[in-house]
């Protein structure tokens, strides 16, 4: 006697949940058009949220700005002129003209006022080399009035759309910065605005103002010494290797922080968003599986007197149950494959960028920009493969379970 | 040895608050190679006790042997492969699954014995010529017709030749020619092959081939004795 309860061979198995899948065509499409739908968005939805995300945390780096500072040891508690650091050299200045840096710069950053003929306000006052800044931060390309600063010794300022405006004054005029120098001594000189900028942050327009590095080393009179360093790598996400290099090359008397040290928020919501992918992924589950479970049933419901018949003829329990799952797990695999390309065919056309200017307004508060880029990552389709797969697979032993306690003799005597 | 043995089997329905008897304290025994007819009018129980025999439904005061096992104490999947590998079943309502083609239907039972795939073809092929269905093989049940959805539900319980079969009403759906036909290929298969059958019909023909003729009536026997079968008739060996 085989009692083994794998008695029928996979081929047959297939052949009878396959066609048992197309007898009720109808509700099979519904439930295919169901399970694409949902896998669709899934996926669609996720390289959304990872594309905003991805600009977020690119808009925050780029604002800090840079993937790794140094600063000296006090200065992130009291950003003042006393806790400058000399500008970089020797070792250090090796290591950040090696190769595997992508780019570096070196600024001032001090608190200051500016003022205008109409009004004075308290601002964080830059003094950067404007090519190397450029690269790390993108500043020239917001400038939309006038110019960007001009080498080391620029004398003029470039200041934000927003900042101006409260001020009440414009290109070309004039404005008086004033600070202190490290002996506390008032430092203050008049710029002419040269340049007015537009951030995608508006706060940012009214608090940062650019001036040329040497101008303001000047002023401050602090010779060539600089507030931070900001080193860019290749991707944000990977610079262990780069910080570990120029942590080596650091003296040990500075504080060398990567981006997600410098701001937690930045990097808690990257990790935040791998789990809030999951949860978006099984709640569409979960409403799917509504769908999936009534749909099973429903067929069993429908074939109870042929499962009840071939009990009789001699297949185990286990077997019935094995017959309606691998029949779901068609249904999932076949809905899983039109969801997955429909997902692709929807989202990489829009890798090169969705415009999504007219809602942008709200978005840009949460720091996000109008054109987004949607990320779309193997792992998360795989992910929202393996969770329909598998809790598909575990849903569907509810109605194969039931299939599978069905009296032969009642499901075959049934009207 | 004893094919089959039951002993007081009782079954009650319960309908509501009604209590149908189906079964009413049967004692039987049927010895290996004998062809039993059941018959009796409808309602008589003649259903129910092939159920039981089949080990389809559970009971509620019985001891059922089969050869040497008791088949009241087996489990669910003992049970479904006692039936599978023992015992043909022809059922009075439904009998094929509907998206398998009559050649699949047959097929299906040998597939799950194990059988290999062109023994397995071969077999389905030649028995569904000897029940008459010739070129119907690919045809789907809601293809053929009443009687022929028949035969094929009979090609299917004796194709791997178990040692019993359980028929309930195999000729309700035929024409007398065929189901003169099919008696005559089931009595040779019992003399033949020593396969048992056990027939429940209230059809005066079929009882003709019964060596044995067991008349039942409320659930209870209430006759059983021997006969002289009819003739076989030797038309369905030369037409195959
Ligand atoms: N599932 C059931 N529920 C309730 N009563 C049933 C059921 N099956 C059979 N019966 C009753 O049991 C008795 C025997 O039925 P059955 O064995 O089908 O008779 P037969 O096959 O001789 O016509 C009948 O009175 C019938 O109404
Ligand atoms: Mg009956």
């Amino acid at each position: 006697m085989n009692t083994g309860v794998f008695n029928i061979p996979f081929k047959a198995m297939l052949t009878l949940s396959w066609r048992n899948l197309w007898r009720n065509y109808r509700r099979t499409l519904i439930m295919l058009a169901a399970i694409s739908m949902a896998v669709w968005a899934m996926i669609f939805m996720t390289a959304i949220m990872r594309g905003m995300v991805d600009d977020m945390l690119h808009q925050g780096v780029a604002n800090l700005p840079g993937h790794i500072q140094i600063h000296h040891p006090g200065f992130r508690d009291d950003p003042s002129v006393v806790n400058s650091i000399d500008a970089p050299g020797g070792e250090l200045l090796a290591a950040l003209n090696d190769s595997q840096t992508k780019s570096w710069t070196s600024r001032i950053k001090v608190p200051a006022v500016i003022s205008s003929e109409r009004d004075t306000r308290g601002i964080s006052l830059l003094g950067v080399e404007p090519e190397s800044e450029n690269r790390i931060t993108g500043i020239a390309e917001q400038v939309v009035e006038g110019r960007f600063l001009e080498g080391d010794d620029d004398r003029g300022v470039v200041i934000g759309l927003k900042l101006a405006e409260r001020l009440e004054t414009r290109l070309g005029k004039r404005v008086v910065i004033m600070s202190q120098d490290p002996d506390n001594n008032i430092a203050d000189r008049g710029f002419r605005i040269v340049g007015l900028y537009k951030a995608r942050l508006e706060a940012l327009e009214e608090v940062n103002v650019y001036a040329a590095r040497g101008t303001l080393q000047k002023l401050l009179k602090i010779g060539d010494q600089v507030s931070e360093i900001a080193i860019i790598d290749k991707d944000f996400r990977d610079i262990e290797s780069l910080y570990a290099k120029i942590k080596a090359a650091t003296p040990d008397n500075l504080e060398i922080r990567a981006w997600y040290e410098l701001d937690s928020y930045l990097s808690s919501m990257l990790n935040v968003m791998d789990g809030f992918v999951l949860i978006w992924i099984i709640i569409i589950f979960l409403a799917l599986s509504f769908g999936l479970v009534n749909t099973l049933m429903m067929a069993v419901f429908e074939r109870r007197r042929e499962i009840g018949l071939i009990q009789a003829l001699g297949m185990r329990p286990g077997m019935i149950v094995y017959q309606i799952l691998l029949e779901s797990l068609l249904l999932l695999l076949i809905g899983l494959s039109i969801g997955n390309a429909l997902a692709l065919a929807t989202v990489l056309p829009l890798e090169s960028g969705l415009d999504i200017s007219s809602v942008a307004e709200g978005l840009a508060m949460i720091g996000a920009g109008s054109v987004l880029y949607p990320n779309l990552r193997l792992d998360d389709m795989i992910l929202a493969n393996v969770v329909v797969i598998m809790l598909g697979t575990l849903t569907s032993i509810l109605p194969a379970w039931h299939a599978a306690r069905l009296d032969p003799v009642q499901a075959i005597n049934s009207t | 040895m004893s094919a089959i043995h039951c002993m007081q089997l009782c079954k009650t329905f319960k309908q509501g608050d009604e209590t149908i008897t189906g079964l009413d304290h049967v004692d039987i025994s049927i010895e290996v190679g004998e062809f039993v007819c059941l018959s009796g009018p409808s309602g008589s129980g003649k259903t129910t006790l092939l159920n039981a025999i089949g080990g389809l439904d559970t009971h509620d005061s019985v001891e059922i042997h089969m050869g040497n096992i008791r088949i009241d104490q087996l489990d669910k999947g003992s049970l479904a492969d006692m039936r599978l590998h023992n015992i043909g079943f022809v059922f009075q309502a439904y009998n094929l699954i509907p998206v398998l083609s009559a050649q699949e239907n047959v097929e299906f039972v040998m597939q799950m014995q194990g059988i290999v795939a062109h023994e397995r073809a071969r077999h389905a092929r030649e028995i569904l010529k000897e029940v008459g269905l010739e070129g119907m093989e690919d045809r789907r049940p809601a293809q053929l017709s009443g009687g022929q959805q028949q035969r094929v539900a009979v090609a299917r319980a004796i194709v791997s030749q178990p040692q019993l079969v359980l028929a309930d009403e195999p000729t309700a759906n035929l024409d007398s020619v065929t189901a003169s036909h099919l008696m005559n290929l089931f009595s040779r298969l019992n003399q033949h092959h020593h396969i048992t059958f056990i027939i429940a019909t209230h059809d005066k023909r079929v009882m003709g081939y019964a060596k044995r003729l067991i008349k039942m009536r409320d659930g209870k026997i209430i006759g059983d004795e021997k006969q002289t079968p009819v003739a076989i008739e030797d038309v369905a060996d030369s037409s195959g």
